[in-house]
This record gives structure tokens, C-alpha cells and sequence, in this order.
């Protein structure tokens, strides 16, 4: 019996962290499935689906000294593993305006209320630190179409001074 | 006719550089004929090229027609096919008949000028642009052993490069 686990790392980013983290999963007898590692305000996370044949506790034991030895927080759940199960994203859409509380929300809010089904988000800080601006990079599945998505866009760079651009994600198979 | 098998990665066979076809004979055209046949019959496809069925030869069909609003040529037989010229760079995602159960995105020529041969050897002259244009580069990297898998580009450098490169509106305070 194989049991699929979620591993997260986060700390100070240095050179080696994914080399030294996935060899000890290797040389620990695990499977690795999807992972994405991602550096934010460099600080460096890292998750990782891990399929171990061993428990929780002693996937934690075993990875837990290479953590440390890194000055990484390692955290484990265990999950359901869904490997070859992608999920197509049928719309891409980025939002940017100037820097505010609650533009995230705002845009999530108003996305998730026109039918969208958030696949990957990521967001960032760019201009100067005088004016700073917000982007929104997200892509999902338009649950009710892209007309609505369109709608509550066009509500957002009206009401909440932003702007946003949405492009159909239409995959060429060939 | 027949339907002809369709290889997946990693068979070796997609790797290989194929060879121009010398010889206009009914040969040829039998074994386009099952090609098409077997374009049409597996999952759906705006394409398909000969090595993805062994044939190490410079053979692809081409057919976005079915795809709405569209501009395209119709269903294609293009032999020892050449570009001759190309212009800008766009992303898109692909998926391949040779890859199943991945998507990914990579960048290609906008547009593009080709020459290519005919069933029968006469030579033609095309322009391609955005959705049939990104289909023959495709199906034209099978002639040369590469997968859309060797272009590929990660999603962060994606929406980069959308948010930066073409907004849709002006902001305010620019
Ligand atoms: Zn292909």
C-alpha cells in the first residue's frame, strides 16, 4: 500500500535546496509526482507530491534533519494522488492596476461569481516603490462561459479602476 | 486504407530526422490516404506528420477547418515542406497525438511563408497565420524528431511576457 503525501518546504532560498530535498526523497524509497517551487519575496517554497509506502510520521523523520540542514519548515499532509488527471485550463486573464488592499479579493470574488474555476494563480508587485503596481496573472476553467467572465472584467475596470485582459486558452492537438 | 499506428513518447522513432520524399507515386499517395485515415479516426486532431507513424519521410496534413472562426486552407498534403520566411512570436498550447495527457505552452512564428510539394510533386507556395500557422510548425518539428515538448516555456515566463507585451487598454496614469 502506496499513500500519496503533499511535503511543503519554506525558507531562505539557496542554492541546492531542490537537488538535496528531492535526492533524500529518492534515496527514502519515494515516489515523486507534481511538484512546483515558486520564489516569493526570495523566500523560497516548495511543494512536492510524494507517494511513500511508509507512514506520515516517518516521512516527517526522515526529511525532517534535511530541513533543518537547509533552514527550511517542512510541513506533510497526507492527500489524494491524482496524477495524470490534468485539468485544462480554458482561459487565461491577467489583472493589473495601481497598488491597494483588497484588489485579489476583489478580482477573485468577482471572477469566482462569474463561473470561473481558479487553476493557477500568481500575483506580483511591480512599478517603483512610489507607485507601486498590482498584476493578477490567473488561468481556469469559465464554468459559465467566457461572456460572463468578459462581464465581470468589464465591471472591474469600471468600478474598481483596473485593467484586465482575458484570452482564450484553445489547445491545438496535432 | 488503413489506420496506422500512432507512436508515443518515448518511442525513438519520434527523435529521428525524416528524409525528403523523392518519389510522386501511387505508393505515396496510398500511404497518405491511411495517414488521413488515421488522422481522422484517433482523438482529434488539426494534424498529423508520417514519422508519428514510423514513416521517416517529410510528409504532413494539416487541418484546422473544423475549428470556428478560423482562417485556413482546408485540408493539406504538404510534402518536403520549407519555410520561407516568418514573422513574430506568439504562445499558444499545444498537445500532440504522440504526447497523451499533456498540454503545454510554446512560442511560435505568427506567420509564416512555405513552399511544399503536393501528392503528385508540384510545388506550392502558402501563407500561414496564427492557429494554422502554429499547426504546421508543429507538425513540421515531427519531420526534424522534435515535440512540442522540446519548445516548451514555463507559465510564469507566459504571463510575463502577455502583461508586458500586449495590453489590451491604456492604464489612466500613464
Ligand atoms: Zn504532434
Amino acid at each position: 500500500m502506496t499513500q500519496w503525501y503533499m511535503l511543503t518546504f519554506v525558507g531562505k532560498d539557496r542554492a541546492g535546496i531542490v537537488a538535496n530535498v528531492t535526492r533524500a526523497l529518492f534515496e527514502g524509497g519515494c515516489n515523486l509526482g507534481e511538484a512546483s517551487m515558486a520564489r516569493l519575496g526570495g523566500n523560497f517554497t516548495i511543494m512536492l507530491m510524494v507517494q511513500s509506502s511508509g507512514s506520515l510520521e516517518k516521512l516527517k523523520d526522515m526529511m525532517a534533519p534535511i530541513a533543518e540542514k537547509q533552514g527550511l519548515r517542512l510541513h506533510v499532509d497526507a492527500i489524494e494522488g491524482e496524477l495524470h488527471h490534468h485539468e485544462e485550463p480554458d482561459v487565461r486573464i491577467s489583472v493589473y492596476g495601481a497598488d491597494r488592499v483588497g484588489v485579489v479579493a476583489d478580482v477573485t470574488g468577482a471572477l469566482a461569481e462569474a463561473g470561473l474555476n481558479i487553476l493557477n494563480l500568481e500575483t506580483d508587485v511591480g512599478g517603483t516603490s512610489a507607485a507601486p503596481i498590482y498584476i493578477v496573472y490567473l488561468d481556469g476553467i469559465a464554468g459559465k462561459g467566457v461572456e460572463k467572465l468578459e462581464q465581470a472584467l468589464e465591471t472591474l475596470r469600471k468600478e474598481k479602476k483596473l485593467d484586465a485582459n482575458l484570452t482564450p486558452i484553445d489547445p491545438l492537438t496535432a | 486504407m488503413a489506420v496506422l499506428e500512432v507512436l508515443v513518447y518515448p518511442n525513438p522513432g519520434l527523435k529521428q530526422v525524416s528524409k525528403a520524399v523523392e518519389t510522386f507515386d501511387a505508393a505515396l499517395r496510398d500511404f497518405i490516404a491511411d495517414l488521413k485515415e488515421t488522422m481522422l479516426t484517433g482523438p482529434p486532431s488539426v494534424g498529423i506528420a508520417a514519422p508519428q507513424t514510423g514513416r521517416l519521410e517529410r510528409i504532413v496534413l494539416v487541418d484546422v477547418s473544423g475549428k470556428p472562426k478560423t482562417p485556413n486552407h482546408g485540408f493539406m498534403i504538404l510534402i518536403n515542406p520549407n519555410i520561407t520566411g516568418s514573422e513574430g512570436s506568439v504562445i499558444g498550447r499545444e498537445g500532440c497525438l504522440s504526447v497523451p495527457d499533456y498540454t503545454g505552452n510554446v512560442y511560435r512564428a505568427e506567420r509564416i511563408a512555405l513552399t511544399a510539394q503536393n501528392e503528385f510533386g508540384r510545388t506550392h507556395h502558402f501563407n500561414f497565420s496564427g492557429f494554422e500557422a502554429r499547426a504546421v510548425q508543429h507538425e513540421m518539428d515531427h519531420l526534424d524528431g522534435l515535440l512540442f515538448l522540446d519548445r516548451l516555456v514555463s507559465r510564469r515566463d507566459r504571463f510575463r511576457r502577455k502583461v508586458y507585451k500586449a495590453p489590451a487598454s491604456q492604464t489612466q496614469n500613464s
